[in-house]
């Protein structure tokens, strides 16, 4: 089975700075991959880099096995969809909204959707729950509906990888846990490679096959594997610089990551404290 | 495309050609010669000789043609740079692009350079006064990426401010002719009589606007934000570079033809936003259509005002303009 994504030893420098240094890892089709790490690790510049907004300075990256830099951008976005973390308000209705997704299929003298694009809108706001909000403005909407309709947009443009940055960021739990169900639902679904930016860890943990965490420190990966592979106590110590738990979700059987403050520690540590 | 929008996009393109007629009607029997609608038909079939008809055919529609391609051309000068910068307060003129055509056609009335290569040498000066503006405004903020930064437009702004100040300097040292040029033209007006500057202001801004309708959805993705217009696939470089070239021909033609203009590519675009909507495809073609029937009724308002007596038509879409646009502020939020 081919890979997806292969991003092939990248680096990326901003100012001087090194801020990823040989990136390496793949997704398969159908997987849902979590990238996780600390603020400022490079987890949005990494997602910048794969869909060619950041140019690395070394590494290449290869989407279906085409080398994205041989790609035009226009036929890239018919291969990978992004949900950045926040788009900026406009006014327009939802199903504009999601209309364009159809975008990058549009023919050089083409100024108007054909039936196909409607009926594949329609289609995908249904699949998100959205399609009763279909007329209402964008911007008159809930956060929470209007990360749903990103996904719509991003599904409209029916990519074989769709990539989420931080989705999940300012949603309430409820939100949250219909966001990235409906992400594991469409990636059963539509056989959809799925490559996450999250930052809750327990959420990574219940939804991802595989997790890549990344190492603020150098701007390497620390490590890539399962759940139960990467979240450990001693990663999240040395990356995250974070005392934590790890026990096991009692349902799921997923790690779980209990966050333990420093008056806990000095407790445990010296009870007559 | 979906029945209704189509439905609503109609109606909203025949109210706006209907708007534009009526106005060009309005301004082709407004005058002091006294010409009525009814006599407008028998003076163009019959009339031919006569004053009235020179009157019509020589001065008024010529002026009426002027001011519509005009104002559609600051307007849809407006709608590019608006939808570009995701910016409400850009138009050509807080940009600086109309400072810089300024400059460009002050530095051609003083240094005599229409008399040595003809009457081309406006909007060629205007053209490159605009372009210019555009390229310092681009590339000293170049390294912020983001083309919504507040500092390009302050840059802008600033660019704007020294314009000016060399364009006063340049009518200090100028001699009294050629003041008097600056001055007339500074104040906008649409009292052209070269029917090359004319013809060229007409299918100038005609090309302007099916330029720009090629960018139509680039400018559509652009309003969700230039990393988003990128994983749209848009080539967002290339495609701002092209719409500020268009911005700037729009914005140097106009203002090397019938000089400073105030408000035409701020307010009307704003309000065509309200109206039809943020989508560019009708957008565009509302914008320029508005935008002509609103400086032609401005210029029919800055020729009865004071009668006999004439107004610049830039002061009077100055004070429209800016009172319009504050009410509307104050009754509905102005959005992109």
């Amino acid at each position: 089975m081919s890979q997806v994504l292969v991003i092939d030893k990248v680096s990326f420098k901003y100012h001087e700075k090194t801020v990823l240094k040989d990136i390496s890892f793949s997704t398969d089709p159908g997987e849902f991959v979590s990238i996780i790490g600390p603020n400022g690790c490079g987890k949005t510049t990494l997602i910048k880099i794969i869909s060619k907004i950041n140019t690395p300075e070394k590494g290449n990256i290869y989407i279906n096995g085409k080398n994205i830099q041989t790609l035009s951008n226009k036929n890239l976005a018919c291969h990978i969809a992004v949900v950045m973390q926040s788009s900026e308000p406009i006014t327009m209705s939802v199903e504009e909204y999601v209309l364009l997704g159809r975008l990058p299929f549009f023919k050089k003298y083409q100024f108007f959707e054909t039936a196909t694009d409607i009926a594949l809108a329609r289609e995908y706001m249904a699949l998100t729950g959205i399609l009763k909000l279909a007329h209402a403005p964008i911007n008159k909407i809930s956060s929470g509906e209007r990360q749903l309709a990103a996904i719509a947009r991003a599904l409209t443009q029916e990519p074989m990888l769709l990539i989420l940055d931080e989705p999940t960021s300012h949603l309430d739990i409820t939100h949250q846990i219909q966001i990235l169900e409906l992400i594991s639902l469409l990636k059963k679904k539509l056989s959809l490679s799925v490559l996450i930016v999250l930052h809750d860890l327990n959420l990574a943990a219940e939804y991802s096959d595989r997790l890549v965490l990344l190492n603020g420190n150098n701007g390497t990966i620390y490590q890539t594997g399962t759940c139960e592979q990467v979240l450990s106590e001693k990663s999240i110590q040395d990356v995250y610089n974070a005392s934590v738990l790890i026990r096991k979700n009692p349902v799921s059987k997923k790690p779980c990551v209990f966050l333990v403050s420093q008056n806990a520690l000095n407790k445990k540590e010296n009870p007559d404290l | 495309m979906k029945p209704n929008r189509i439905k609503r996009w109609s109606i909203i393109l025949i109210l706006l050609i209907a708007l534009v007629i009526l106005v060009s009607l309005l301004a082709l029997c407004t005058g002091s010669a006294g010409i009525s609608l009814e006599d407008i038909p028998h003076i163009l079939f019959y009339g031919k000789g006569s004053s009235d008809y020179s009157i019509l055919l020589g001065i008024r529609l010529p002026r009426i043609i002027l001011g519509l391609s005009i104002g559609g051309a600051l307007s849809l000068a407006g709608t590019l740079l608006q939808g570009m910068f995701k910016n409400p307060l850009v138009e050509p003129y807080t940009l600086g692009i109309s400072g810089g055509a300024s400059l460009g056609v002050c530095i051609n009335i003083v240094f005599n350079i229409y008399g040595k290569i003809g009457i081309i040498a406006y909007p060629l000066s205007g053209f490159l006064g605009a372009s210019i503006v555009i390229f310092l405004v681009y590339y000293l903020n170049n390294n912020t990426k983001d083309i919504k930064s507040n500092r390009m437009l302050l840059t802008g702004v600033m660019i704007s401010y020294v314009a000016s100040s060399l364009v006063m300097l340049l009518m200090a040292v100028s001699k009294t002719d050629d003041l008097q040029n600056i001055v007339l033209w500074i104040m906008g007006s649409l009292d052209e009589s070269n029917t090359v500057l004319i013809k060229m202001a007409f299918f100038g801004s005609l090309a302007g606007l099916v330029g720009s309708y090629f960018f139509c959805f680039d400018l559509n993705a652009l309003l969700l934000g230039e990393d988003e217009a990128a994983n749209l696939g848009m080539n967002t470089t290339s495609t701002k570079k092209s719409l500020f070239v268009i911005a700037s021909f729009l914005t140097g033609l106009s203002v090397s033809v019938a000089g400073i203009i105030m408000f035409a590519g701020l307010i009307v675009p704003h309000f065509m936003r309200m109206i039809s909507g943020p989508d560019h495809r009708i957008l565009l073609i509302s914008s320029f259509l508005a935008g002509a029937a609103f400086l032609v009724l401005c210029d029919v308002i800055a020729r009865v005002i004071i009668s006999p007596l004439e107004l610049p038509v830039g002061v009077i879409t100055g004070i429209i303009g800016g009172i319009i646009f504050i009410w509307a502020l104050s009754r509905k939020q102005v959005t992109l």
